[in-house]
């Protein structure tokens, strides 16, 4: 193991994992550079536990090629693979204490001077002292960086993290997201990072590939899949938007002009993702400027669309309005409380208005309900009720 | 958001019930624990207690059963040294045939109970009351049958013959003259065939509780198969392993069915010398007294035993 080099590329040529019928994941391509923070964001069932295990040696590939850095690791055996696992249920070694849970891996490989190695694993993941506990006696936190520790020890080409913060409450998930962005940053090796929770998605990884039933669906960085995602699967996993059926009428210096139920609006062409006329035009609530509609100005925001305030609902940070279109539409609209109209009550008429560059186009065949929720029922399968 | 509301008084109004300080409960006492476990109490001192104090008792007695027990105290304890001076290799003996069926039963109970408890799919309930099945018979007709199958002209050791497999035991002392009933092999085959689904039915539970994902993390960790067979399901598993020996050794080491039917005189056990004591020479202190130390013995190897494989530390 080279350490001074940190990780390594990892490639996966076509890879594809069939049980049965059923196809996992679906002749996946992907390229995840070396010392990248990379995530695989979907939902439970999208393929991307079945890709990190198929990395990690422990799930055979129906085809495809695994490379890691030039080496083709497609079938070779897990423990003979520069790759560990951060486990999602952590998966500690309940009859070793910490310190041989972290000295395993270089006790297998009969490394030199583990103790030393093992002390300072223990440092950098805040576990000095710990050694000699029983995963058993430690909190979920404390265990959660024993799990860490023992696959960062191997100094390892490639990281994966299987949901590695999903038993965690929230606030203890929040802060372990920084520590794990801390360490990466520090060991600099390739860490893989599957997870159903677009915000930690988007506040660890340097790139995020959004997995819809065994694909890629559309690949960036956390910014760029917000602002402008390409399906509505996307917009909706990574958050909420309003959309708005129309039509192109035409195309002209970089911009396309939308016909929404008569009115024109403007969407930038780098933000345009259909090839056909239909499109569904996608605005986040919070880039929705809401003005009473008697001394409304415009600004840079030079599309706008008229309504009626149906309810708002005060939420601290900002304020939620619900605005009805004259279609019958109903459209979000956050407002931070920085100053806020008090004439904006129910029935009150009012003007939406929004900048070409915060709006995208995506294609009318597609479902406006794609991915809705869809982080949030995985992570809360018991209020799905009946 | 409503959902996470619900979940959390929910969980809430559960919390008082999981709480320590438990409100007792209108009409109970302090002694009512002891009430609880008064009946227990009593079963084990009818049954336990007063029966050993008796099997005490008896071994210090002096006399003959036609002229009369006596007990003079201190006690006739020469019985005790008599006793051991005469019968300890039958000690030995049970004890070294015990020890080797118990271990015969864990190496063949162990891959059994692991391939039932992860590798056998659907197939696990099937196994798992075919372990249990030959308690469907008695054991005395089942160890009657083992006589039948090892019987001088049976196939079994004719095949074995043939094989020369007879001549290596012979030369190992196990078996004598191309036979294989009524040597101490058959007794130690017996007994392993005998308890071995108390070997199996621990050692599964253990495996079966195991997580089976440990294993991966021990693969992903560079441990090859074996590795991690040695290093964690091994050592996870021994709690099955501990309760699945001391279930196999004590029964054998007081066992007397298996030598007497599958054995000779010349290779009896103990419990076949305390069950002569008692009803056939009638000497009933010698019978206790063995009884006794056969007790002892068994108690003190099992806590020697439980100590050094330091059970409690495993979870």
């Amino acid at each position: 193991m080279d350490s001074t080099t940190g990780g390594a590329d990892l490639r996966l040529l076509a890879l594809t994992k069939r049980f049965g019928d059923f196809v996992a994941v679906d002749d996946l391509t992907l390229t995840i550079p070396s010392g990248s923070f990379f995530a695989l964001l979907g939902p439970s069932g999208c393929g991307k536990t079945t890709t990190l295990r198929m990395v990690a040696g422990l799930e055979e590939p129906t085809a495809g090629t695994i490379v890691i850095g030039d080496q083709d690791v497609t079938w070779t055996k897990p423990y003979k693979r520069p790759v560990n696992t951060v486990f999602q249920s952590y998966a500690l070694f309940p009859h070793l204490d910490v310190f041989e849970n972290v000295a395993f891996g270089l006790r297998r490989r009969g490394t030199k001077g583990v103790d030393a190695s093992v002390e300072a694993m223990l440092e950098l993941t805040e576990l000095g002292g710990l050694g000699r506990r029983k995963p058993a006696q430690l909190s979920g936190g404390q265990q959660q960086r024993v799990a860490l520790a023992r696959a960062l020890i191997n100094e390892p080409k490639v990281l994966l993290l299987d949901e590695p913060l999903g038993a965690l409450d929230l606030k203890l998930r929040r802060q372990m997201q920084l520590e794990l962005k801390r360490i990466q940053t520090e060991v600099g090796l390739t860490f893989v990072h599957v997870t159903h929770d677009q915000e930690e998605a988007m506040t660890m990884a340097d790139t995020i590939a959004v997995m819809n039933a065994g694909r890629v669906e559309q690949l960036g960085s956390p910014a760029d899949l917000y602002e402008n995602p390409s399906t509505t699967f996307v917009a909706n996993f990574l958050g909420q938007s309003n959309f708005f059926d129309g039509s192109i009428t035409e195309r002209s210096g970089g911009n396309a002009i939308v016909s929404i139920e008569g009115n024109r609006v403007g969407v930038l062409d780098s933000r345009v993702h259909s090839s056909g006329s239909r499109v569904h035009v996608g605005v986040r609530p919070e880039k929705l400027r809401i003005q009473f509609a008697a001394d409304a100005v415009m600004g840079e925001d030079t599309n706008r669309l008229e309504g009626t305030v149906v309810s708002s609902s005060f939420i601290g940070v900002s304020t939620e309005y619900r605005v009805g279109m004259p279609w019958g539409q109903q459209v979000s609209v956050f407002a931070q409380n920085t100053r806020r109209d008090e004439r904006l009550v129910r029935g009150a008429e009012v003007v939406i208005s929004w900048a070409p560059d915060h709006a995208f186009a995506l294609d009318a065949a597609q479902d406006v309900g794609a991915g809705v929720g869809g982080a949030h029922a995985a992570e809360r399968p018991e209020s799905a009720g009946p | 958001m409503s959902g996470g509301a619900v979940l959390a008084t929910s969980v809430e109004q559960q919390e008082p019930r999981r709480g320590p300080d438990l409100p007792r409960a209108v009409g109970t006492s302090r002694a009512t624990p002891y009430l609880l476990l008064s009946p227990g109490m009593l079963w084990l001192a009818v049954f336990f207690v007063v029966p050993t104090l008796m099997l005490l008792v008896t071994s210090l007695y002096t006399g003959s059963l036609d002229q009369g027990y006596t007990f003079e105290f201190p006690g006739h304890w020469a019985t005790y040294s008599n006793a051991l001076t005469e019968y300890w290799p039958q000690f030995l003996r049970s004890f070294l045939f015990a020890g080797l069926a118990t271990v015969f039963c864990l190496v063949l109970a162990y891959p059994l109970a692991y391939f039932i408890a992860l590798r056998s799919g659907a197939w696990k309930s099937t196994l798992l009351v075919l372990v249990i099945a030959p308690f469907f018979t008695s054991f005395l007709i089942r160890t009657l049958a083992w006589k039948t199958i090892l019987a001088d002209d049976g196939a079994v050791v004719r095949t074995l013959n043939s094989l020369h497999i007879t001549d290596l035991l012979t030369w190992l002392h196990l078996t004598e003259a191309d036979r294989i009933l009524n040597t101490p092999l058959a007794v130690v085959l017996g007994l392993t065939y005998n308890f071995l689904p108390f070997m199996v039915l621990p050692i599964y539970a253990s495996l079966d509780r195991m997580d089976g994902r440990l294993v991966e993390a021990a693969q992903d960790l560079y441990a090859s198969s074996w590795a991690a067979l040695r290093k964690v399901t091994w050592p996870l598993s021994l709690p099955g392993v501990v309760a699945g020996t001391l279930l196999t050794f004590i029964p054998a080491a007081g066992d007397y069915i298996n030598a007497e039917l599958l054995g000779t005189a010349k290779v009896s056990m103990i419990g076949n010398v305390i069950q002569d004591q008692f009803f056939v020479v009638t000497d009933y202190p010698t019978a206790s007294a063995l009884s006794f130390v056969l007790m002892l013995a068994i108690i003190s190897m099992v806590f020697f035993y439980v100590r050094r494989a330091g059970t409690e530390e495993l979870v």
